[in-house]
Order: C-alpha cells, then sequence, then structure tokens
C-alpha cells in the first residue's frame, strides 16, 4: 500500500485525484465565499442597525438567511450533491437533517408548552393545596 | 478472490459452479475514509442540534441576571465571524493547491488558515473571560449556561481543529503530499467547513436573536 501511495505522490497530478472523490474549483470556493459574505453581512446589517423593529419578523429574516447560507457552505464548501460517494453521503445528512428537526422543534414546542403550563400561577406556593 | 470464494464453500468439492456466500463485486463506495468522516460529521451535527435546543429553551431564562441584551457584544462577533469566514477559504485555497500537487502553496495556506482559527479563539476567550469577570459566568443563570455550553463546545471543536491542523503539516513536512496525506487533508476540510456552517447557526440563533429585544 505505501508503495503504491508513494507512486500516486510523485505523479504529475492529472487525473489522480479521481480516488479522493472531490473536484474542487477555485471558482466554486470564490462563489460560495461571496454568497456567504453577502449572506453573513444582511443579518448583521439587520440586527445592528435596528433596521427591522419588529423582533419576530427580524428572527424570520434571520432564521431564513441562516438557512440558505448552510445549503450555500453546504453545496460549495463541503462539494454536496446526490452523486458524492455514491448518494450515502446524502443519504445520511437527510437522516441527519430529520433527527435535528424533531430535536429541536419537539424540544422547544414541548418545554415551551410545559412552561406556559406551570408558570406562574403553579409555581406559587399559596396557590399550593 | 475466486481463491477466497472456493475456501469458503467447503464440501463442495463435486459441483462444478461455486456456491456465492457473499457479493464479489464492491458495493461500498471507493473512498471510505470520506464516508466514514461525514458520519462522524454528521452525529457531531446531533450534538450540537441538542445543545441549540438546549439553549432554544433556556436562551431567554435569565434568573434576575443579565440579559443577553446586555453581555452579547455583537462587534466582537461580528469579527469572530469574519476570521473563520476567512479561514474557510483559504482552507479552499489550500485543498486547490493539494489538487495540483503544489506542497508549499498548500503549506502556507494551511499555516494562514490556522492562524486565522487561532485569533478567533483568542477572541472567544477574551469573551468568555470578559463575561466570567463581570459576574456573567455560567452558573449565574440557565441562559449562561446554555450559552457556554454551545458556544464553548464549538470553540473546544475549533482548538482540536487547530491541534489537528498543526500535525497536519508536520505530517506533510515529513512525508511530502503522499495520498494518505491528502486524504487527511479532505478530513480536516470537511472538519473545518462543518465548524463554519456550526457557526453560522450559533450566531444567527445565539447572538443575532439573542440580541433581539
Amino acid at each position: 500500500m505505501s508503495a503504491h501511495d508513494e507512486l500516486h505522490a510523485h505523479d504529475d497530478g492529472h487525473g489522480h485525484d479521481d480516488d479522493l472523490g472531490i473536484h474542487a474549483t477555485l471558482s466554486g470556493y470564490m462563489t460560495g465565499f461571496v454568497l456567504s459574505v453577502i449572506l453573513t453581512v444582511i443579518p448583521f446589517w439587520l440586527v445592528m442597525g435596528h433596521v427591522i423593529t419588529k423582533s419576530s419578523t427580524a428572527a424570520v429574516i434571520i432564521l431564513a438567511l441562516a438557512a440558505v447560507q448552510i445549503v450555500v457552505h453546504m453545496i460549495y464548501f463541503l462539494h454536496m450533491n446526490a452523486k458524492s460517494e455514491g448518494g450515502w453521503n446524502m443519504l445520511a445528512l437527510v437522516f441527519t437533517i430529520v433527527l435535528v428537526v424533531i430535536t429541536l422543534s419537539g424540544s422547544i414546542w414541548i418545554m415551551y408548552h410545559l412552561n406556559s403550563n406551570m408558570m406562574p400561577s403553579m409555581m406559587d406556593p399559596s396557590n399550593l393545596p | 478472490m475466486s481463491d477466497m470464494t472456493t475456501s469458503m464453500t467447503p464440501g463442495s468439492g463435486g459441483r462444478t459452479e461455486q456456491l456465492l456466500f457473499h457479493e464479489s463485486t464492491d458495493h461500498h463506495p471507493a473512498n471510505g475514509t470520506l464516508l466514514g468522516f461525514w458520519v462522524y460529521l454528521m452525529s457531531d451535527c446531533l450534538i450540537f442540534a441538542c445543545l441549540f435546543a438546549a439553549y432554544g429553551v433556556l436562551g431567554r431564562e435569565y434568573a434576575g441576571g443579565p440579559t443577553a441584551q446586555e453581555v452579547l457584544e455583537l462587534p466582537a462577533v461580528a469579527v469572530n465571524t469574519t476570521l473563520l469566514l476567512l479561514s474557510s477559504i483559504t482552507y479552499g485555497f489550500a485543498v486547490l493547491a493539494m489538487q495540483r500537487n503544489r506542497q508549499n502553496p498548500m503549506l502556507v495556506w494551511l499555516v494562514i488558515t490556522g492562524l486565522l482559527g487561532a485569533g478567533f479563539i483568542t477572541l472567544e476567550l477574551r469573551e468568555f473571560a470578559h463575561l466570567i469577570s463581570i459576574g456573567a459566568g455560567p452558573q449565574r443563570s440557565a441562559f449562561l449556561s446554555s450559552f457556554f455550553t454551545l458556544v464553548g463546545t464549538h470553540g473546544l471543536h475549533v482548538t482540536c481543529g487547530l491541534i489537528w491542523m498543526v500535525v497536519l503539516i508536520t505530517q506533510v513536512l515529513k512525508k511530502g503530499l503522499i495520498t494518505a496525506n491528502k486524504r487527511r487533508l479532505l478530513c480536516l476540510s470537511m472538519f473545518w467547513h462543518f465548524l463554519d456552517v456550526v457557526w453560522v447557526g450559533v450566531f444567527s440563533f445565539v447572538y443575532l436573536m439573542g440580541v433581539l429585544p
């Protein structure tokens, strides 16, 4: 195996990255970088410049921009596509996204309801039997 | 391969065709390491999902202590975000140099990436030290506990990435750009870009949404 590696090391690098599976390009990285700079500057500007006064609107916009930026990073920096690693990459990612969504939305939803059902009247000692 | 098949089917001496108990063709992708590392990253993603969920639940429970608006400083976070984003693109340049088998430019870009990452960690540690010094340590309120856990775990990952980077630079200096080192470089590339993805969630969900009134 090491002899095999040495062989690769002394090659001039044409077509030998096939076994490493990733084909990064300068244009790809630059596209991703410019997009993510734009998608980072907008939410910071929105919050630091107090552009939107309504908190809920600002929160939705921030989350939407973050979601778009995560997709940009996935495609241009992590080289995700449906074909890489024979599709297993994408399968693992989809499974993870499902679990993440369940964890996040489930926790926040349940705990919000627990909070609103527990507080403050039930927490008040004078209301206890 | 056919020898192995024969040896695995004892008692089939008289038969003309062999019994196949296993698939003789490869069904796994050619590059198992990168896929395995990706699966690790996805499991890491679940850790962060739990920490984000904890912060989502506890992020507004100030217990009479300092609020997010009072203690989180957005200009410092903006600088931190810039550093991490720049380190992502410089790592990209390192990968491009690796693809063209140019070792020295690759090492230079790797060092620049490491310095940017070190700058990120320095700023984050200063922020933590400042918070603790004004009495807003992790023990003060549920908000600060979940904040320190989430941001600290991310910082710990970045620190591990920096250590890995130093090790990788040493390996490349000793062995050159052999295939094994290229594979390691691509694994670290995924790790580093993944941390940037997590940071996008941190600065959006924790910092920007935290300071909203």
